[in-house]
């Protein structure tokens, strides 16, 4: 490996002030800094002695996506071959079905490696296009602005194609990404400066601008034309039945956007984010408490009209996005609120948001990701409330 | 009847808020966003207004203005909502006058700290839309009051969840062509984003 660092020193005079191309040099900060620790250290106080910087914090996080993107892929790829083998005399549409039986591979959702193949055949280009796309502003606007290009959109691109459906159109998925990047979080200033999760606010600004490729009935399952409902909908529609059973829905094989489905695989990233202590684990449980609270409030309430009224809080829990909001959205340590106490009340309504919407709100089946944006809003606020209150009890105590 | 005004309340707060769903009283939302405790002055003079000049109108509206209101003076079949507007104006007019008089006397402080914003609630669409809601709708005098505290209840919410935002962007490195209004509307903007979670609950 010397023979990289070496080349990396010899490149850096070009980039520096006085070299050849000085405007690439965030760009060539940020491979430098991605292949090898940074040798820089503070030359003033205060000084921070922990080997948990900015970069293995994010890469902390990508690991602990590592199973939910694995089952991303199955799921993707089960759900679309299950939906295929239901069609006699099926005719391949899209590049990727056309693509996969070039490979010699055919559709069975018995086998492991088809699912795997058929999934990736869906998920990596929406996640090639997230990188290329989202990547494109956050080197403009590191070279324009002169700040450096950090891992936090490592993060907010393995998280954005996990939040949408396999079947999205990619040019969609290149106006989210941009959206989010730049007006979620660049016009702020960029990482640790926005106010909103941008992974988010562009899953959001997909689903208002283009309802259509981002919600109903026909997205779920990557196969073209094929109406399949998410569990919550199936819920929520007295017309329907609930076709899955718990044990499909907590080991993922749902349909859903790509990576929220298996619960399973998203506990073993809260496993991780908790022993590491990078997501805070009084947010995830409080989420769970304000949810476990108020879908019990409503379970009692009960109505004769609304089904959700009596769906459990362990229901709750495995379906839509909860718990892949909870692990990886609502913690997010920019966005959510700072202070310890902060966090418990900031997730309580979060938990409290999502089964509200889900329970009495039509419009949308789904509350995961309005409710941490709208708590998102209000963190300051609760932080500042906080620390008021703290403060008033403290100079009371030195009376 | 407690059932149908807390639904009235919660629809007037968070479905329907002045601020970020109609975008109402742009101006002094944007304009006294700066800090919490301002915002939080401005976010309690606005409800105080807007309980009282809404529930003042709509009697207005009851007992005069509504066509065959004025049955109870002999005059059958009389039709002054034509002068609806100026009519509203000018109860908002005075009551903000009262307002500032009472704040200067007892509440100095903030008084100062709202300066001009004060006399600016007069014309503050939000006021004068909760008085023409309320005709709209036509609301009775307990809906009135209910609406009028809602409405600005959540009007105040918003503009103190905006001053919170605000203050945390003082960390933020925003570009210079956007400093100052310019990301406070983005900002606006993706609040009434996340406020779209309510949109559609059907109360």
């Amino acid at each position: 490996m010397k023979f990289l660092r070496n080349f990396l020193d010899k490149q850096s005079k070009n980039f520096e002030a006085g070299g050849k191309f000085p405007k690439l040099y965030p760009l060539f900060e940020a491979v430098d800094t991605l292949l090898y620790t940074t040798g820089k250290v503070t030359s003033k106080g205060p000084h921070v002695r922990d080997a948990l910087d900015l970069k293995r914090m994010m890469l902390t996080v990508i690991y602990a996506l590592i199973p939910a993107i694995i089952m991303a892929l199955y799921n993707t790829g089960y759900q679309s071959n299950l939906g295929i083998t239901g069609i006699s005399d099926y005719e391949p549409t899209g590049w990727q079905q056309q693509f996969f039986m070039m490979l010699g591979l055919t559709f069975d959702s018995t086998s492991i490696l088809s699912n795997m193949v058929l999934g990736a055949l869906y998920f990596f280009p929406v996640y090639l296009v997230t990188v290329v796309v989202g990547g494109f502003w956050e080197v403009l606007f590191a070279v324009i602005r002169k700040h450096e290009i950090n891992e936090g959109f490592f993060v907010t691109s393995m998280l954005f194609p996990l939040i949408l459906p396999p079947d999205i159109p990619y040019w969609q998925v290149a106006i989210g990404i941009s959206f989010g990047v730049v007006i979620g979080k660049e016009v702020f200033g960029g990482v640790g400066m926005n106010i909103l999760n941008p992974a988010l606010t562009g899953r959001v600004f997909l689903f208002f601008a283009y309802p259509a490729q981002i919600s109903g009935d026909k997205v779920w399952v990557a196969v073209d034309g094929m109406s399949q409902a998410t569990p919550l909908a199936q819920l929520a529609d007295s017309s329907m039945h609930l076709t899955y059973s718990w044990w499909d829905a907590f080991i993922g094989l749902i349909p859903g956007s790509m990576g929220e489905t298996s619960t399973l695989a998203i506990l073993i990233g809260a496993f991780i984010l908790i022993v590491t202590k990078i997501g805070s684990w009084r947010i995830m449980a409080s989420i769970l408490l304000g949810m476990t609270l108020m879908s019990l409030t409503f379970n009692l309430i009960g109505s004769s009209t609304n089904p959700m009224f009596a769906v459990t809080p362990i229901w709750h829990l495995v379906l839509g996005g909860f718990a892949f909001g909870t692990v990886f959205m609502a913690t997010d340590p920019v966005t959510a609120a700072l202070t310890e106490k902060g966090k418990f009340y900031y997730g309580l309504f979060i938990g409290i948001l999502v089964v509200l919407v889900r329970v009495v709100n039509p419009a949308f089946p789904e509350g995961m990701m309005l409710a941490i944006l709208f708590m998102n809003v209000f963190s300051p606020i609760i932080d500042r409330f906080v620390i008021k209150s703290n403060i008033k009890r403290r100079l009371a105590r030195n009376v | 009847m407690l059932e149908h005004y807390l639904s009235l309340f919660i629809k007037s707060i968070f479905i329907e808020n002045m601020a970020l769903a109609f975008f109402l009283g742009m101006c002094t939302f944007l304009a006294v966003s700066k800090k919490v405790d301002t915002s939080i002055g401005l976010g309690i003079a606005v409800i105080f207004v807007q309980v009282i000049t809404v529930p003042v109108n709509n009697l207005i509206y009851q007992n005069v203005l509504k066509e065959g209101a004025l049955a109870w003076a002999g005059l059958e079949g009389v039709d002054l909502t034509f002068l609806g507007l100026i009519t509203y104006i000018g109860v908002i007019a005075a009551i903000v006058q009262v307002l500032e008089m009472i704040l200067d006397k007892y509440v100095p402080s903030l008084y100062n700290s709202l300066g001009i914003f004060l006399p600016l609630i007069t014309v503050n669409c939000a006021i004068l839309a909760g008085s023409l809601f309320m005709v709209e709708r036509n609301y009775d005098f307990g809906e009135s009051i209910v609406y009028g505290f809602g409405s600005g209840f959540g009007w105040a919410l918003a503009i103190v969840a905006l001053a919170g935002v605000r203050e945390k962007m003082k960390y933020s490195n925003v570009p210079k062509g956007l400093r100052g209004l310019g990301i406070t509307f983005i900002t606006a903007g993706l609040m009434a984003m996340a406020f779209m979670l309510f949109s559609g609950i059907k109360l």
